[in-house]
């Protein structure tokens, strides 16, 4: 227990299931790194060689960073695993408050005009 | 501590979140990083009220350059994956292994950091974009410069934890530490995408 606590390990207790189960993780973590820059470069593409017209490309743009914030959250940082109610909580939170913040604060400076 | 972590076999499969510590400072973390989206909420929300108001200086469209910010983000992207890859190692017991990847991303943000540094002296010397210089400018700086300095602050932190941990070996101290800081290295990334996408690629494109 407590003496335990900064002595590093000579081995890991991960059974050969969870092991590939690990691996298993890792790769589809791979895979999603492909698809993240897949629509940065989509995104970039969009813009730089105005290929859609501009009405459009910014919903595109914007659609497609929404897309990657879900990956980098539900991927990178784990937030599918099942133990992560809480962590989901918090962030859930977080992003419903950022929303009226970002319209709110454009609207209101946009009103006054500087 | 009086909570049992059973360490008999090795190190647990989730080392970062076996001590009642790691698990204060995993939710925790993630409280404060809830907070943190509704801090750049605020600069985002200004940025885009003012962002048309320049006033007499350059405009967004005048003076971002898509290939600089192409490569910022791929070397931003890329450090997220190689964190990923530390933080499987970390799961693993393969201590050398975390400690070179955290390194990988160490650089990778360095080199991103050098670039927004050349970035901003570009725009401030060459396009006399100064942080006074109109509404559109100071809201950029503000909302890029809050970024950058979160990009500074992460790469000491990880910095520090890697010269501190070079040798010790992965325990059930240390683990929830790398966690964490790998936690707010992604965050880091996912504003970035936000910052291309917003400031960047709109300022170019509409």
């Amino acid at each position: 227990m407590a003496d335990n606590l900064s002595t590093s390990f000579s081995k890991s207790a991960m059974s050969e299931e969870e092991l590939r189960k690990t691996n298993q993780e890792q790769k589809r973590q791979i895979i999603a790194f492909a698809l993240m820059i897949f629509l940065t470069l989509l995104a970039f593409v969009a813009v730089g060689a105005e290929l859609i017209p501009a009405s459009f490309a910014i919903p595109f743009i914007l659609i497609l960073a929404f897309i990657q914030l879900f990956l980098q959250l539900l991927y990178f940082m784990h937030l599918k695993d099942k133990d992560h109610g809480w962590a989901n909580a918090f962030m859930a939170s977080g992003m419903v408050i950022a929303i009226p913040v970002i319209a709110a604060l454009m609207l209101l400076i946009g009103v006054v005009k500087y | 501590m009086g909570h049992a972590v059973d360490t008999s076999k090795g190190l647990p499969p989730h080392p970062e979140r076996a001590t009642l510590e790691g698990k204060n400072k995993f939710l925790g973390f993630w409280f404060f990083l809830g907070g943190e989206t509704v801090l750049f909420a605020t600069f985002f929300g200004t940025y885009l009220g003012l962002r048309n108001g320049v006033a007499d200086g350059p405009t967004a469209a005048e003076i971002f350059q898509l290939p600089l910010v192409f490569i910022m983000t791929m070397l931003l992207l890329t450090s997220s994956l190689t964190s990923v890859l530390a933080m499987y190692a970390m799961k693993k017991n393969k201590f050398k292994a975390m400690i070179a990847w955290l390194w990988v991303t160490v650089l990778l943000g360095l080199g991103f950091l050098g670039m927004e540094i050349y970035e901003f002296y570009e725009y401030s010397v060459h396009y006399g974009l100064g942080y006074t210089t109109s509404a559109f400018a100071s809201s950029f700086y503000t909302l890029v410069g809050l970024h950058g300095a979160h990009v500074v602050f992460g790469l000491s932190w990880i910095i520090c934890l890697l010269i501190r941990y070079r040798r010790s070996g992965i325990t059930l101290t240390n683990a929830p530490k790398f966690y964490v800081a790998s936690l707010y290295w992604h965050f880091i990334d996912v504003v970035w995408v936000f910052i291309f996408t917003v400031v960047y690629l709109m300022g170019i494109g509409g």
